[in-house]
């Protein structure tokens, strides 16, 4: 598998995202300056979280307007796996690529805890790994997941399996109390029609090693590896 | 320009005796522009005028001490080529004057001190100090803070890995915001501040200059008066995306060869660190303010010189063009302002220049060297005397449990780390939380412990016991993950030290430190000092924060505080002679705020550190806590709480100790350890050997935490530990 991870100003997930890919592919991924314009052949690219442009203006507004961000549309369109992890997934809903927007967490706040995730869908490149309704714990790490989209293009949605991730309880029980950010469904991770780019607010490189707490999170890379290997 | 008056000298913050010395100094009358250089040279925060007679004490020396007080930062050597920079800094004033901005700058500030040392910084820690919870701005000034450290740290993308919590009313008027950064360089790409090579180029880059927190450092030398309010915009301003890029412009400037020397503008902007560099190298500068890159027009040279703007680094380079095509070629990269502000010349002295006119004109060494350093008279404290528990009233000890975990210094920080970024970085192994933070050295298998402690109650009854205390928790603490102490770096917080009981504290907490530093071979070696912490005349606790750094060899190899199993055996490592003086007991049970502090004992503290560590280091421990704050029944009852499936202890109390001394007495040198079954006779055999008291006082188990006929259900201590402060900040707790 060929992936790259995209750096904006401000990016501070770019690393930690290239060492969990590493972990997975057994090589490096190519690390890509948000001035370049131009991708060589790839498998998959990653748009990383932290605070692209300072999240000034809106998060990921910015970098959704960077020189890169042209050509992994276009890279995208052909079919390239996109993954967008928090301040990435704000790039991709704000580039179009992903529909729906992400809001302020309702407690206004940022939250910095481990949440549980259940797999919405096991049959993508990114959950070929897991079963359905699999829970898995991931990180969470945002003032702005709070995701929202019009109900009609939300019905759609999921009935095309669009869903990627739901927050949930420990044992897979998706209600309001985990919840931890007021998103419309508990929705924390989401496709795009073909099911060939996800964007999620948990960062599931943060626990792809059982030092750090546990690895749940390695079996995201592990299947894409698998998938497009 | 303005005629400089007695009252605009005043103004300046300076004495008449120090005026006196600055007509010596220059030969002649000071312009203004000259009198506010020396005002900030000269103010408390730059200077350290009434406390460097007593630093000069302390022990900052070991083999393992690359660079001690002085520096930007500290630097200890960690082996493999590798080198720790640390170092903790005080925000205090401008924090309670605008609380977002002025936390979030502190942390700015302290990242700065260790990046531009040459490390990448790999996390955050914080102490912070609030007034009484009922104070009405209480509330506000804990939810500005933290929003401000979190908007701060999160941005940058530090993990802020962990800190402590207190609330104690003499902070109502005058909050302590000290944050600590750690950071991880090679230990052949150091870089210093000293100035070197008569022509080569002076360069500024990062943010423009502007007109915000003009005399930041003067304001910070002084105590507060109600009109404190009016210094708002003394307060600066961050930018932390600003500070991301600059963070990773300078490491991919360090990493090439074209830097000389490299010092960030703190407190006092241009000019100390223009004044630092030239003096640390012993030449002089002259300097065109007018390339000085301005956020707005008109600036005078006295705003230029005193801006605290945020963001801005100052650099000497090697000569020519090449040198600075290739900074300024990294700078552009990073969309960072980039000038040549000056040249180094042998003059000895700073020379300004402003629309082609010489400003200011002053001679480096006198005003950077010679700036005051008063003896200022002290008076020891009275010593005060010892509570005896038979003099103490006894409540139901689960009761007292009940609400010991839920007062406000005991109750669970959850709801301020869970607005801070702790993992980013992918190396945070020892979350917030635990008795020291725990960071892996990116790539490699050892980690870096850190905690940050004082127990300013003790320091307040007895500043030499409380000063010794506090260096001696960093050790336990560290010791507590299984980590070697290394050395520490300090914040000291008091009040105004030109009253002597003032003074006093501040020179008996520092000889109990310097003492406790030596005794542990834990030295210090980067520090901070605030002083003139009152308002209206009232002083806070003294407060000599205390940030510890220790290495792990094999991050592996810790211990962590919940509980991992029933039926364990629970061992109290050290003596328990149930000192109730200032302890949490007496103050939240008995609402009292008096006795002395309990006694630290040096080599006993030493001796159970070597064994702790020792006993982690074999595998032969479950879990692992210090005993501290409210005492050994709430070190159980917190290994309790944090297990999963909340495992509870049956614990047997000796007849010997009244049963609410033994709970809650704090007796120092003490670590709760959980043992298995098949190592517990290792364990109290490695006691014996390292000559450390260790007993089985009680079992893992069940739901409760039971103790002399008494039980209390852990998740109801849970809940009332977790409860406090999220009700206390108006939220509801959120789900887990």
């Amino acid at each position: 598998m060929k992936a790259a991870v995209i750096v904006f100003p401000g990016s501070n997930c770019d690393r930690d995202v290239a060492v969990a890919l590493e972990a997975s592919m057994g090589s490096k991924p190519l690390m890509v300056w948000h001035r370049d314009t131009v991708l060589p052949d790839l498998d998959l690219i990653v748009v990383p979280g932290g605070f692209s442009y300072g999240d000034y203006l809106r998060c990921g507004a910015m970098a959704a307007h960077s020189p890169i961000m042209r050509e992994v549309k276009a890279k995208a369109e052909k079919g390239t796996r996109v993954l967008g992890i928090c301040n990435g997934f704000q790039i991709l809903t704000e580039t179009g690529l992903l529909p729906g927007v992400l809001m302020r967490n309702r407690n206004l706040k940022f939250i910095c805890k481990d949440v549980f995730l259940r797999v919405e869908n096991a049959d993508t490149d990114f959950t070929r790994k897991h079963t359905l309704g699999d829970v898995v714990r991931y990180p969470i790490a945002h003032a702005e997941g709070n995701y929202f989209v019009e109900p009609e293009a939300f019905r759609a949605m999921e009935g095309n399996g669009q869903v990627a991730f739901r927050y949930c309880s420990k044992t897979g029980d998706v209600s309001d109390a985990h919840n931890p950010n007021g998103a419309l469904s508990n929705v924390a991770g989401i496709y795009n029609e073909a099911k060939t780019v996800l964007g999620l607010m948990p960062h599931p490189e943060r626990l792809a090693e059982d030092l750090l707490g546990g690895s749940d999170g390695k079996t995201m890379f592990d299947s894409l590896v698998e998938a497009l290997r | 320009m303005s005629k400089i008056t007695p009252e605009v000298i005043a103004q300046h913050g300076i004495k008449p005796d120090e005026y006196k010395k600055i007509l010596e100094i220059m030969g002649r009358e000071p312009n203004l522009t000259e009198l506010g250089i020396f005002s900030v040279m000269w103010s408390e925060h730059c200077s350290y005028k009434s406390s460097k007679k007593w630093l000069k004490t302390l022990p900052t020396k070991a083999p393992w001490v690359i660079c001690g007080p002085g520096e930007n930062a500290g630097i200890i050597d960690i082996g493999d080529g590798q080198a720790i920079v640390f170092k903790m800094e005080s925000h205090n004033h401008p924090s309670f004057i605008e609380p977002y901005q002025g936390a979030a700058t502190g942390v700015g500030g302290i990242l700065r001190d260790v990046f531009t040392m040459g490390a990448r910084p790999i996390a955050n820690m914080n102490a912070l100090r609030f007034g009484d919870p009922s104070h009405p701005k209480t509330r506000h000034l804990v939810a500005g803070v933290v929003a401000g450290i979190g908007g701060y740290g999160n941005c940058v993308g530090v993990p802020t890995v962990g800190g402590e919590t207190n609330f104690h009313p003499s902070y109502n008027g005058n909050i302590l915001v000290n944050a600590m950064t750690v950071g991880l360089a090679d230990k052949d790409r150091i870089f210093y501040s000293a100035a070197a090579g008569i022509g080569n180029p002076v360069v500024y880059f990062g943010s423009k200059t502007g007109r915000d927190g003009i005399h930041g450092a003067t304001m910070a030398s002084a105590e507060f008066d109600e009109k404190s309010e009016e210094k708002r915009p003394t307060v600066q301003v961050g930018d932390p995306f600003t500070e991301k890029l600059l963070i990773e412009a300078c490491l991919e400037l360090m990493a090439t060869d074209v830097i000389v020397a490299i010092q960030d503008m703190g407190a006092a902007g241009l000019t100390s660190s223009s004044f630092e560099m030239a003096s640390k190298g012993g030449l002089g500068i002259e300097m065109d303010l007018d390339s000085v890159p301005m956020r707005e027009e008109g600036m005078s040279a006295y705003e230029i010189m005193l801006s605290e703007s945020q963001e801005r680094m100052l650099m000497v380079l090697k000569p020519g063009p090449e040198a600075e095509a290739k900074a300024k070629a990294i700078m552009d990269k990073w969309e960072l302002d980039f000038a040549v502000v000056g040249v180094l010349t042998d003059s000895g002295r700073m020379v300004l220049k402003r629309h082609g006119e010489v400003v200011a004109d002053l001679p480096i060494d006198p005003l950077a060297l010679a700036s005051p350093e008063y003896d200022r008279p002290w008076t020891a404290p009275a010593k005060r005397p010892v509570v005896e528990a038979k003099d103490v009233p006894q409540l139901c000890v689960a009761e007292a449990l009940k609400i010991l975990v839920a007062c406000p210094d005991l109750a669970s920080k959850r709801w301020i780390y869970s607005q801070y970024d702790h993992m980013v970085m992918g190396d945070t192994v020892g979350r917030p939380g635990g008795d020291a933070a725990l960071v892996r050295i990116h790539g490699t298998t050892k980690a870096v412990a850190i905690t940050t402690d004082v127990t300013p109650r003790y320091v307040l009854a007895d500043p030499y016991e409380g000063g010794r205390q506090a260096v001696a928790e960093a050790y336990r603490n560290l010791s507590a993950v299984g980590a070697l102490p290394m050395a520490i770096t300090d914040n000291l917080n008091f009040g105004n030290p030109e009253k002597p009981e003032i003074m006093g504290q501040i020179v008996e907490a520092i000889r109990g430190m310097g003492q406790a530093c030596k005794e542990l071979d834990f030295p210090v070696v980067s520090g901070n000092v605030s002083l003139y912490n009152e308002t209206q005349g009232n002083a806070i606790l003294p407060t000599p924060a205390v940030g510890g750094v220790g290495l792990l060899e094999d991050v592996a190899k810790s211990a962590t505080v919940p509980f991992k199993n029933a039926g364990s055996s629970i061992v109290l490592i050290g003596e328990t002679k149930g000192w109730l003086g200032s302890s949490l007991y007496l103050r939240e049970i008995a609402k009292r705020e008096d006795g002395a502090p309990p006694p630290v004992a040096l080599h006993r503290e030493r001796r159970a550190g070597e064994l702790v560590r020792q006993l982690i280091g074999d595998g032969l421990v479950l879990a692992c806590h210090d005993v501290s704050d409210g005492g050994l029944l709430v070190a159980v009852a917190e290994m309790a709480m944090a297990s999963e499936g909340r495992i509870g202890a049956v614990l047997e109390a000796p007849h010997t100790l009244p049963l609410h001394a033994w709970c809650f007495g704090e007796d120092q040198g003490r670590y709760v350890l959980e043992v298995s079954d098949n190592d517990l006779a290792s364990v109290l055999e490695e006691a014996v050997e390292h000559d450390t008291a260790a007993r089985v006082i009680g079992k893992t188990g069940g739901p409760v935490i039971s103790v002399g006929g008494r039980a209390v259900p852990v998740f109801e201590l849970a809940e009332a530990n977790e409860g406090w402060l999220p009700a206390y900040m108006g939220e509801e707790m959120s789900g887990h």
